[in-house]
């Protein structure tokens, strides 16, 4: 609707620039370059500070990658950088701050506070380095007709009442794999690891060091509860990420799962699925482990950031343009592709597990320098374990010793 | 040609060589004896939408006045070399010292990551060089004696493998073998077991990744022979016909030796391929079960967020050492023969 607003304003009064009276764009005639990831919600942001500013910038341009997190540091060394912006999350604001690529927003912060949102600056001793827009976190999807026919009459609220109820649903000879989850090798694994290993209250680090500190008993505890749901999860589940869970999903296949927030408006929509799984699918928050009182989930956020070897001038225009896409009407049209943290959001029933994880009290992934470290030792030495060949004190500690190696290579440990 | 001419001749040739292979060799040796800066890590506080918590971040003022006064980082010496990534000669040692049968040692060698990918680098490169060899003289010396008008279309055929990109080609083959895809429905059905999956179980998968490497790289040892048995002399053909030589016997001991510097070149070529398999393992998401020298490259420089230039400067090095080491009988053998035609 602004769109077009916009557009019959310009055509009919033929001013310059009317995208320029609509929203405060910052300083005029500037490059605006942003590097982003490929996924609606982000298309959508991007796509509305476009549309309010690129009439006032000299350059605006978007490069939406699924590579994004591979070039970013390499695109925002050089001075001046490849890019203005990089809408990042958690993991990958951290990844620029080791390099310190990314500037304090203190001051724009400041200046175009009245156009910012409440609650979602990201604040990291006092400097802000980036504000969130929206937030995504693992959460539960179940399948309330085969749950019934099972004989569960309540959506499983913990990891014990998952493995129960798929047991209930094996048992009644309705599917011999009811689970489904991202246990890919690599990242994939390594994040679910993190998420039961946070819902068991761990600590991945001993206190302001870069000490490991997983091989404990909640790290043992995670492991069993892993092992505990490979048991049920379809043969491929080493192979199985966000595409592949969402197939099985979609095709029926599976009865409860564990994926994304950000999968649940695609799961819900009327593509790639029938009505009787559509119709069927419950979204709730992350269910909690081991007595645990929190959903056993990493909570993330996507944000903006802005590059520290660009100019003051372009730094602001890049920083107007984008806040001034996170405005209500953006929301308003593309309110079901994401959990927004935005005002005149309104959560549909795709939001509803992020929103009863975030409510439950689920903790952020960790923003600390050395966790892609650790994560990628998670990824490559928990299979093993879930394999079979392996004990889980063996796996954890292989995992520290992986960590420890490449930490000292990279600085983080003597 | 004189050494003056030959000079000038090579000169091209020779100046890329060592700006594009050489120098980059140099740089890369370079880098795996250096780490990284100590991180000077400070203690803060983060704040979100989700609340606050400690944390640490890294003091890039001091780190950066660290990188100034060393920009190639920490001097490691061949530290990179044998850390528990690589050569792990202390968790060898340990291993060796702690253990009593040879299976109980075996076990923790295979839980090293470079010994993993050694192992099955080499299976692969022991099981498809000779494989790739063997099929595709056969195919050749097959199509050679197809009617004429046959020729054409099977050599287009039998070389499409080939033109498939390795990783699209993989994943082609990977949906293929999905339990929901037409080669795993199959096997599952013939053998009766709705949980069979090849990509759950270690040897499948390994079977797997060498069948399909078999399949990409026969065409290329399938044309090079081909083009070689055009070469066959008619004489020597006949000559052993009139001896009564039988078709087989003519094959042994008249193709064969025939082709034999061919097949020189052709197990030169398999064998520095092979020992670099990649592709297929992203592919086929076959990472839980086989990982290769250049995935651990590949895994070093993606995964983490944060290169480990050094772990992977090091690693391609063995790489190229090992490469070296299984080429060398292959190049002795060239250079006896290219000496014993010389006298």
């Amino acid at each position: 609707m602004l769109l077009k607003r916009l557009a019959a304003a310009s055509l009919f009064t033929g001013l310059m620039g009317s995208a320029a009276f609509a929203a405060n764009c910052g300083p005029e005639g500037q490059s605006i370059r942003i590097l982003a990831s490929d996924f609606p919600a982000i298309h959508a942001v991007v796509g509305a500070a476009e549309a309010n500013c690129a009439g006032s910038a000299e350059e605006f341009s978007a490069n939406h990658t699924t590579e994004a997190r591979q070039i970013m540091n390499a695109a925002l060394t050089p001075n001046p950088a490849e890019y203005t912006s990089v809408i990042l999350a958690n993991a990958t604001l951290t990844q620029l701050m080791n390099d310190g690529l990314v500037r304090p927003l203190n001051d724009l912060v400041e200046k175009y506070k009245d156009s910012i949102p409440p609650n979602v600056l990201i604040t990291i001793d006092g400097n802000v380095m980036a504000v969130a827009f929206m937030a995504n976190s693992q959460h539960l999807f179940s399948r309330k007709d085969i749950l019934e026919q099972a004989g569960v009459d309540s959506i499983p609220a913990s990891y014990e009442e998952v493995l129960e109820a798929a047991e209930k649903i094996r048992a009644a000879g309705i599917m011999e794999h009811p689970i489904a989850m991202n246990l890919q090798t690599g990242w994939n694994v390594g994040e679910v690891f993190n998420m039961i290993y946070l819902g068991h209250g761990g600590e991945f680090f001993a206190p302001g060091s870069a000490e490991p500190s997983i091989n404990n008993e909640q790290g043992i505890a995670t492991l069993e509860t892993m092992k505990a749901l490979a048991e049920y999860a379809h043969p491929d589940h080493l192979t199985h990420a966000s595409n592949e869970t969402q197939g099985l999903w979609e095709s029926g296949q599976a009865a409860l799962a564990v994926m994304w927030g950000s999968r649940g408006a695609p799961i819900l929509d009327d593509e790639g699925s029938t009505e009787e799984v559509t119709s069927n699918t419950v979204l709730s928050a992350a269910p909690t482990v081991g007595g645990g009182s929190i959903p056993a989930a990493t909570l993330w956020w996507d944000g903006i950031s802005i590059a520290s070897n660009v100019s003051d001038e372009e730094a602001e225009a890049t920083f107007a343009a984008l806040i001034s896409g996170l405005n209500p009407e953006m929301v308003a049209e593309n309110n079901d592709d994401a959990v927004w943290l935005l005002p005149g959001f309104e959560p549909g029933p795709a939001a509803a597990g992020v929103a009863g994880t975030v409510q439950g009290g689920a903790r952020p992934y960790p923003m600390i320098p050395q966790i892609g470290l650790l994560h990628a030792a998670l990824g490559s030495e928990l299979t093993d374990f879930l394999k079979g060949g392996e004990s889980a004190e063996q796996a954890l500690s292989d995992v520290e010793t992986a960590y420890r190696t490449s930490a000292k290579e990279a600085g983080f440990l003597k | 040609m004189k050494h003056r001419t030959f000079f000038w001749f090579i000169l091209p040739t020779l100046s890329a060589m060592i700006l594009f292979i050489a120098l980059p060799i140099v740089s890369v040796f370079l880098q795996s004896l250096f780490v990284e800066h100590e991180q000077v890590l400070v203690v803060s506080e983060s704040c979100g939408p989700f609340g606050c918590t400690p944390t640490t971040t890294v003091d890039t003022a001091a780190t950066a006045a660290l990188q100034e006064e060393q920009p190639l980082g920490r001097y490691n010496g061949l530290n990179t070399y044998i850390n528990r990534s690589h050569l792990a000669f202390v968790e060898v040692g340990e291993a060796w010292r702690s253990t009593e049968t040879f299976g109980a040692f075996w076990k923790q060698i295979i839980n090293l990551p470079f010994y993993r990918a050694l192992i099955f680098t080499l299976t692969y490169t022991a099981v498809v060089t000779p494989v790739v060899i063997a099929l595709g003289l056969a195919i050749a010396v097959g199509v050679n004696n197809l009617p004429r008008i046959l020729k054409g279309p099977s050599i287009f055929i039998s070389l499409l493998p080939f033109l498939v990109t390795p990783l699209v080609g993989s994943l082609i083959l990977f949906w293929m073998v999905d339990s929901d895809g037409v080669i795993g429905a199959t096997i599952q059905r013939i053998f009766n077991d709705p949980s069979l999956s090849l990509k759950a179980s270690t040897a499948l998968t390994w079977t797997m990744l060498i069948v399909y490497g078999v399949w990409h790289t026969l065409p290329f040892s399938f044309i090079t022979f081909y083009a070689g048995l055009q070469t066959v002399p008619e004489d020597t053909m006949e000559a052993a016909m009139i001896d009564g030589a039988s078709k087989w016997q003519r094959m042994i001991h008249v193709v064969v030796p025939h082709l034999a510097p061919l097949m020189s070149f052709v197990t030169l070529m398999l064998l520095m391929d092979n020992f670099r398999v990649f592709e297929p393992i992203v592919s086929f998401k076959a990472e839980a079960h086989a990982t290769s020298l250049s995935w651990i490259i590949y895994n070093d420089l993606r995964e983490s967020g944060n290169p480990l230039y050094g772990s992977a400067g090091a690693t391609s090095m063995m790489t190229i050492i090992g490469v070296v080491i299984l080429l060398t009988p292959v190049l002795i053998r060239t250079w006896r023969d290219f000496s014993r035609k010389a006298h």
